[in-house]
């Protein structure tokens, strides 16, 4: 039997603490979040001389303290899942700072490997760590390694088995903070082994220590036993009152003060420093990258690049997905009878998922262009350069990543967007980061951009898109600006951020990150997504007509087709239902094969007695007219015939435009006409916005069944912009009003499931919510400023 | 002669000792985690550019503040009291 034991890998963040957990695992890896947070927990498992090794990938912090997430659940994992080993990853590059964290986890006292990475990067700036007395002074383990090569990897899982074997103990370490803070602390931790309400989950020490500093949690912790608590809060008051006197400083700021007084005294010994480089290489990048006039210049293009290299990759691969579900579709709808479950299965669910999962090759590589981003410093960068702007919005640097791959330079999609907002790391400015990106103008908004503009405002296309653009940062900014002085109000976190080395990043973990993230989105598209689809499939098809109405409708085709039998036109061609089956049959095939000449028709088509009819008929509805060499007789019953065709198709629409009214969707959208008059949208605009929380091109396939027209594409959409141009109920102000609205309403709901999953349902709530009312409002201002500017508009 | 002025003040690429952090709270515990402790040597790196936030190299690694924060920074520097 193999035995178990568990570690956990702890660092500060660009340590290269992913890199050697990928090192290590490989791709045995399981991703989930630490329970009830958001912070993602990733474990993987190694086999080494007999012993199955779990690994805990701690998340990246420079501290212990319990004022950020990602430093509470480390440390909660620390002391309630107690593992058999922590490995802190030290970057020796970089190694004071590194250290801090390091002394910490001494103070609390887990059974400490440190892994000193990145000792090649070091070396090549002029600084050698003797790692053996490291070890020495800090009273642990310490491995030298690389772990983007893979060197000392095997080392370290040496170090790691043998001191699992040896089955070390909690010790922590006595380091001195000065003689009031050290006596105190004494004092406290008296007091706490005295009393026998608190549990030993936390060495007392410790505990005593975070007091001093004034940790909330350990506080209140310590109020647990009444009597003990009040004499160690009086202490603690004590002390810091006592510091505040004599030193002008807080108690903490004393006691991390002493921590890098202690790292300082370790480093001067263990570590020897070649000449210092004025400017190393990654310093001399950041002179160009991030300079006064070239900075914006190269982050512009780099941006610009990489978003369009994101679209121009995944452009192929979106379309064999495409492809791939029309074909599914045809199948489907080929194997099954027509009704209800074909409709489900081809419209509900087929639709519903295959829209979701045709984002997959673009997410996958947007991640992929984010990972390069992250992974090789430049993002950090892109904070930095942009955070003065984004800033006066209540928005971080960071978020500017998000805001442009949801569409900023239009066409993006909010999905990777919302995902994106993962890199910032204070709470507040990422809900508000991730409730503002849904106004960007995302990739299926722009159909129905298209559509409008090329009705209404036909010269001024590329003018319109361009301000369309530009209106969509407006908002988005300004509602951010909102948000962040109303709900989310708060005070700015301080911006204290590294601006780490740049790197190369290694391939294996750009794949690593991009899939992982990719895996998750494809989850959720099978579930709930496939959900949400299937209910607004119902919506749209439920009730379907009555008997009675479509009674009345087959009444009409069956009279329509009375009337042509009865026609002296055709008298010599069609004499039964039989025959004008067969000529509706035949005369489809021939159309589909772009009517070939007679020879190459197939022989049924071309032997049939038929045949002149259909040739007929087909240059008829093709525009054409009869040549010399053609008889008159068939123009006439062809002309008769089309004239029939014409009228069917036209009952066709008729039925799916009253069947769609009258589904729940249909009255859902009559209700709210109440509610969207003032914007001048009526029933059949409404129909069109239900239907678009699904996906924003199902807007125009929705207006083109609203408007019966039947199946309108949403590429070729020409034969809808023609009807609405010509519609009395629509204008320009209407149409301007209508993309206005369409920018702004609901998020579709595979961008509200990812900003669930980002958050919380009551943020996903809140953002149709909040996204409604503003659409609404901004639509309203418009549309009646538009009126009463132009009177006759 | 040396002269303590605030971070803000200082220009690119001048060096110099902190000798006091006078924020407290989250403010003043991210910037002594991150190792800005007074008697570190620091440099000005840079600054974004709108001249906000502004880079600083200290220890071993580039450090990024806003210019309001760095206003709690008091540094050592060489030169003449003005």
């Amino acid at each position: 039997m193999e035995k178990k034991f568990i570690i956990a890998l702890s660092g500060n963040p660009n340590s290269g603490k992913t890199t050697v957990f990928n090192a290590l695992t490989g791709a045995r890896q399981h991703i989930a979040n630490y329970p009830g947070v958001t912070v993602e927990k990733k474990t993987g498992r190694v086999a080494h001389r007999g012993f199955d090794i779990e690994v805990v990938d701690l998340p990246g912090t420079y501290s212990l303290t319990a004022y950020s997430l990602e430093e509470i659940v480390a440390r909660e994992f620390l002391v309630n899942e107690r593992p058999d080993l922590v490995v802190d990853i030290v970057d020796a590059s970089n190694l004071d700072r590194n250290l801090y964290l390091a002394v910490q986890l001494r103070e609390l006292g887990v059974p400490l490997v440190i892994a000193l990475n990145m000792v090649d990067v070091a070396k090549a700036r002029g600084i050698i760590v003797d790692h053996e007395k490291l070890s020495s002074m800090l009273g642990v383990p310490v491995v030298p390694m690389v772990a983007r090569s893979g060197k000392g990897i095997r080392d370290l899982l040496d170090v790691v088995v043998e001191e699992a074997k040896r089955g070390a103990q909690w010790q922590p370490a006595p380091i001195s903070y000065g003689r009031d803070i050290d006596r105190s602390l004494d004092e406290i931790e008296e007091l706490i082994k005295e009393s026998n309400v608190y549990d030993t989950k936390y060495p007392p020490r410790w505990r005593a220590l975070k007091c001093l500093e004034g940790d909330p949690q350990i506080r209140e912790l310590l109020e647990r036993d009444p009597e003990q608590g009040a004499k160690i809060k009086h202490i603690c008051e004590n002390t810091a009152k006592h510091i505040m006197d004599t030193q002008e400083e807080e108690p903490e700021g004393i006691i991390a003060d002493h921590r890098y007084g202690y790292i300082t005294g370790v480093t001067k010994k263990a570590v020897k420093r070649k000449i210092e480089l004025r400017l190393n290489l990654s310093d001399k990048i950041d002179k160009v990258l991030t300079s006064r006039i070239l900075g914006p210049f190269i982050m512009v293009v780099i941006l610009y690049g990489i978003y369009s290299f994101t679209f121009w990759v995944s452009e192929v691969p979106v379309a064999w997905l495409e492809l791939f579900f029309g074909y599914l579709k045809m199948v489907v709808s080929s194997l099954l009878p027509q009704g209800v479950l074909q409709s489900l299965i081809v419209s509900g669910v087929i639709d519903g998922v295959g829209g979701v999962l045709g984002f997959v090759p673009l997410i996958m590589f947007m991640f992929f262009a984010i990972a390069i981003l992250e992974d090789s410093g430049y993002m950090a960068r892109i904070a930095y350069m942009m955070d003065r702007i984004l800033r006066w919005f209540g928005l971080h640097g960071n978020s500017v990543m998000a805001l442009i791959v949801s569409g900023g330079i239009t066409g993006g999609c909010a999905v990777p967007g919302v995902m994106a907002t993962r890199t910032l790391r204070d709470p507040k400015e990422r809900i508000a980061t991730l409730l503002v990106v849904p106004f960007m103008n995302c990739g299926a908004k722009l159909p129905v951009y298209a559509m409008l503009i090329a009705a209404f405002f036909p010269r001024d296309r590329a003018r319109m898109m361009f301000f369309l653009t530009l209106l969509s940062w407006g908002f988005a900014l300004f509602a951010a600006k909102f948000i962040r002085s109303t709900i989310l109000r708060g005070q700015k976190t301080p911006f204290v951020m590294e601006l780490p080395p740049y790197r190369a990043p290694t391939l294996q973990g750009l794949l690593i990150h991009s899939w992982e993230r990719t895996w998750q989105y494809i989850k959720k598209a099978g579930t709930i997504i496939l959900g949400f689809s299937i209910i607004l499939w119902a919506m749209m098809t439920f009730p379907g007509l009555t008997k009675d109405a479509v009674r009345s409708f087959e009444h009409r085709r069956a009279d329509l087709k009375n009337a042509l039998l009865a026609s002296p036109k055709m008298k010599n061609w069609v004499r039964d239902e039989k025959d004008l089956d067969l000529l509706d049959r035949l005369y489809d095939e021939y159309r589909e094969g772009q009517g070939e000449k007679e020879a190459l028709s197939p022989p049924n088509i071309a032997g049939s007695r038929l045949f002149p009819l259909i040739r007929a008929a087909f240059v008829l509805e093709k525009g054409g007219n009869s040549t010399d060499d053609m008889e008159e007789g068939p123009f006439k019953a062809a002309s008769r015939y089309l004239d029939f065709r014409r009228q069917m198709v036209y009952i066709d629409r008729e039925q799916h435009q009253t069947a769609l009214k009258h589904t729940i969707a249909g009255r859902v959208g009559r209700s709210l006409e109440r509610i969207t008059r003032p914007l001048g949208f009526d029933y059949r605009t409404n129909i069109a916005l239900v239907g678009g929380f699904a996906a924003k091109e199902v807007i125009i396939s929705t207006l083109g069944t609203a408007y019966s027209l039947g199946e309108v594409n949403p590429e070729e959409s020409g034969s809808l912009s023609e009807r609405l141009k010509h519609d009395p109920d629509w204008d320009p102000l209407k149409g301007f009003t209508f993309i206005i609205f369409t920018m702004l309403y609901v998020p579709c709901f595979a961008t509200v499931i990812s900003i669930r999953k980002e958050s919380s349902w009551g943020w996903a709530g809140f953002s149709i919510t909040f996204n409604l009312i503003v659409a609404y409002l901004v639509a309203l201002v418009f549309s009646q400023a538009g009126r009463w500017l132009v009177p006759g508009f | 002669m040396k002269r303590v002025i605030r971070m803000r003040e200082m220009s690119d690429d001048q060096k110099g000792v902190i000798k006091k952090i006078s924020a407290a709270g989250d403010m003043g515990r991210r910037v002594r985690e991150m190792g800005l402790v007074p008697g570190t040597l620091i440099q000005i790196q840079g600054r974004a550019p709108l001249k906000d936030p502004v880079a600083v190299k200290i220890r071993d690694f580039i450090l990024t503040l806003r210019n309001n924060e760095a206003d709690h920074i008091l540094v050592e520097v060489d030169g003449p009291d003005l």
